[in-house]
């Protein structure tokens, strides 16, 4: 498996998509901090920005990249290797490809701004974090997408769905619910309903490091007694793990069974 | 070395291999033969491993290839079209099957025998048709294994290549070797063949020498005679 990733990142590690990717964070961190001067302001407005982009273009390029590499697939599954180190291997290599060019294209200008003085350090990491996980939860998605669909614009269609949904779709849907049922108690269903979405969950996290949870009122008081605690925090980040491990189980069941 | 047993796989609702039994125990050439979409492809693709059949046995040197991977090392395969990730290089692509596979000085050789030389740093996706094709077959001859399974080989080669082909083909029966063919040139299959595996209607039709199908269809040539099993089943 890991011969497979180590081609498959240098694959993309010279394609010019990482780049472009990277250099838009790049951009991004370099405009954040150095034409705002306001730390948590920029940290803000990159987890507005991390919580919608990453899933979308870990969606996209989950999708293109196994489409693209049909026939590579083909070539390796006459070799002597198992199908799941084939899949697991491609899958990780576009995670940790992208993870990379996130981590360094952000990276790179907090480092450069000071980041390691000052006290934003946690929240940062904490993005960076969240952001990883964005990754592979919602490339190993697309894998799956992927997978279950010869056709390509039928696979592009459902991923693009698949975000369309969970980033936008699934909070109206929230939001619509919470109303129509604002006379029962409704803590505890806001709280299940924010861990069945990886993007919001991801985006609960940071806000309520972030500590402007006030702004959230009653909910977020609720929210902040949950997560802020160390338990919440484990079930938070096992929720993310279970979001990446079930799509990478059925990547790996799914490809067993696949004819190609 | 390679067992087939009540071979079933349908995709969709189209049924392609329909309880195909095929034995093939020694060495040789052996052409495996039939009309579009009669089920060759699957068969070939089974046996790699790429199809997953609904039901049957498939062995091959003894081992029963479900859910195993390691008997392929045993196997060459030639993909029917060449198609390789396109932004790799010639001499990397040749290095990372290696890498994956098990190291050998072979490639070496058949470089210099398709005169690939000046195409090793070239990306695979500019090269043309029957250049693509001559990396493929160096691809699949390169590891010196027990069993080769050749998916339409001459698809794009030029008269010298082709000949190439033969005489390489040629020497791995010598060494004694199983060899799967699928071709469409019969002139091609008659000259190497030395038994003709013939499917129709995903089941195998007839197995045996081209003389004894020759002697079947009362027919003179080969040609003829495939022709011939086609028109009396109304394919």
């Amino acid at each position: 498996m890991f011969k497979i990733l180590k081609y498959c990142f240098f694959d993309l590690m010279r394609s010019s998509w990482s780049y472009v990717y990277f250099g838009f964070y790049l951009l991004l961190g370099i405009m954040l901090l150095f034409l705002n001067n306001d730390l948590s302001k920029a940290v803000i407005t990159l987890m507005n920005i991390i919580i919608v982009l990453v899933p979308l273009i870990g969606t996209i390029f989950g999708v293109m990249y196994y489409y693209n590499s049909k026939e590579f697939t083909e070539l390796l599954l006459a070799q002597p290797l198992k199908r799941s180190s084939i899949f697991l291997g491609q899958y990780l290599g576009v995670a940790f490809s992208l993870s990379m060019s996130l981590i360094l294209g952000l990276g790179i200008p907090f480092i450069v701004y000071g980041l390691f003085k000052s006290n934003a350090i946690w929240d940062f990491s904490l993005l960076l974090i969240v952001g990883v996980f964005l990754t592979f939860i919602f490339s190993a998605l697309a894998f799956n997408i992927a997978l279950s669909h010869e056709n390509k614009i039928k696979g592009f269609g459902y991923a693009i769905l698949l975000w369309l949904f969970l980033a936008i779709i699934y909070d109206g849907l929230f939001l619509m619910s919470l109303i129509l049922f604002e006379d029962y108690p409704l803590d505890k269903v806001s709280l299940i309903g924010t861990m069945l979405n990886p993007i919001d969950l991801s985006r609960t996290l940071i806000i309520l490091k972030l500590d402007i949870s006030a702004l959230l009122g009653y909910t977020g008081a609720v929210f902040k007694q949950f997560f802020g605690t160390s338990f919440g925090l484990i079930i938070s980040f096992s929720a993310l793990l279970i979001w990446v491990g079930l799509p990478v189980m059925r990547i790996i069941v799914k490809s067993k069974k696949k004819d190609f | 070395m390679v067992e087939i047993k009540n071979l079933h796989k349908t995709f969709g609702k189209n049924k392609v291999l329909n309880g195909v039994d095929l034995s093939i125990n020694k060495g040789g050439i052996f052409a495996v033969l039939g009309p579009n979409g009669s089920g060759k492809t699957t068969i070939i693709k089974s046996i790699l491993g790429m199809v997953i059949p609904d039901s049957g046995d498939i062995t091959v040197l003894d081992t029963n290839i479900k859910q195993n991977s390691e008997y392929r090392k045993n196997i060459d395969y030639l993909p029917q079209i060449a198609n390789f990730p396109s932004n790799l290089r010639v001499i990397e692509l040749i290095r990372m099957i290696k890498d994956l596979r098990k190291q050998t000085d072979d490639d070496v050789r058949l470089i210099d025998v398709f005169k690939l030389q000046p195409f090793l740093n070239k990306k695979l996706g500019t090269l043309s048709g029957g250049t693509k094709q001559k990396v493929n077959i160096l691809l699949a001859f390169m590891f010196d294994s027990p069993i080769i399974i050749l998916d339409e080989p001459t698809t794009g080669l030029d008269p010298i290549s082709l000949i190439r082909l033969k005489e390489l083909i040629a020497n791995e029966k010598k060494k004694g070797k199983t060899i799967l063919i699928t071709s469409h040139i019969m002139s091609f299959v008659e000259e190497v063949a030395d038994e003709i595996v013939f499917i129709l209607e995903g089941k195998i039709y007839f197995k045996g020498s081209i003389q004894e199908l020759k002697n079947k269809t009362n027919q003179m040539d080969f040609e003829h005679a495939i022709a011939n099993i086609l028109t009396e089943n109304h394919v």
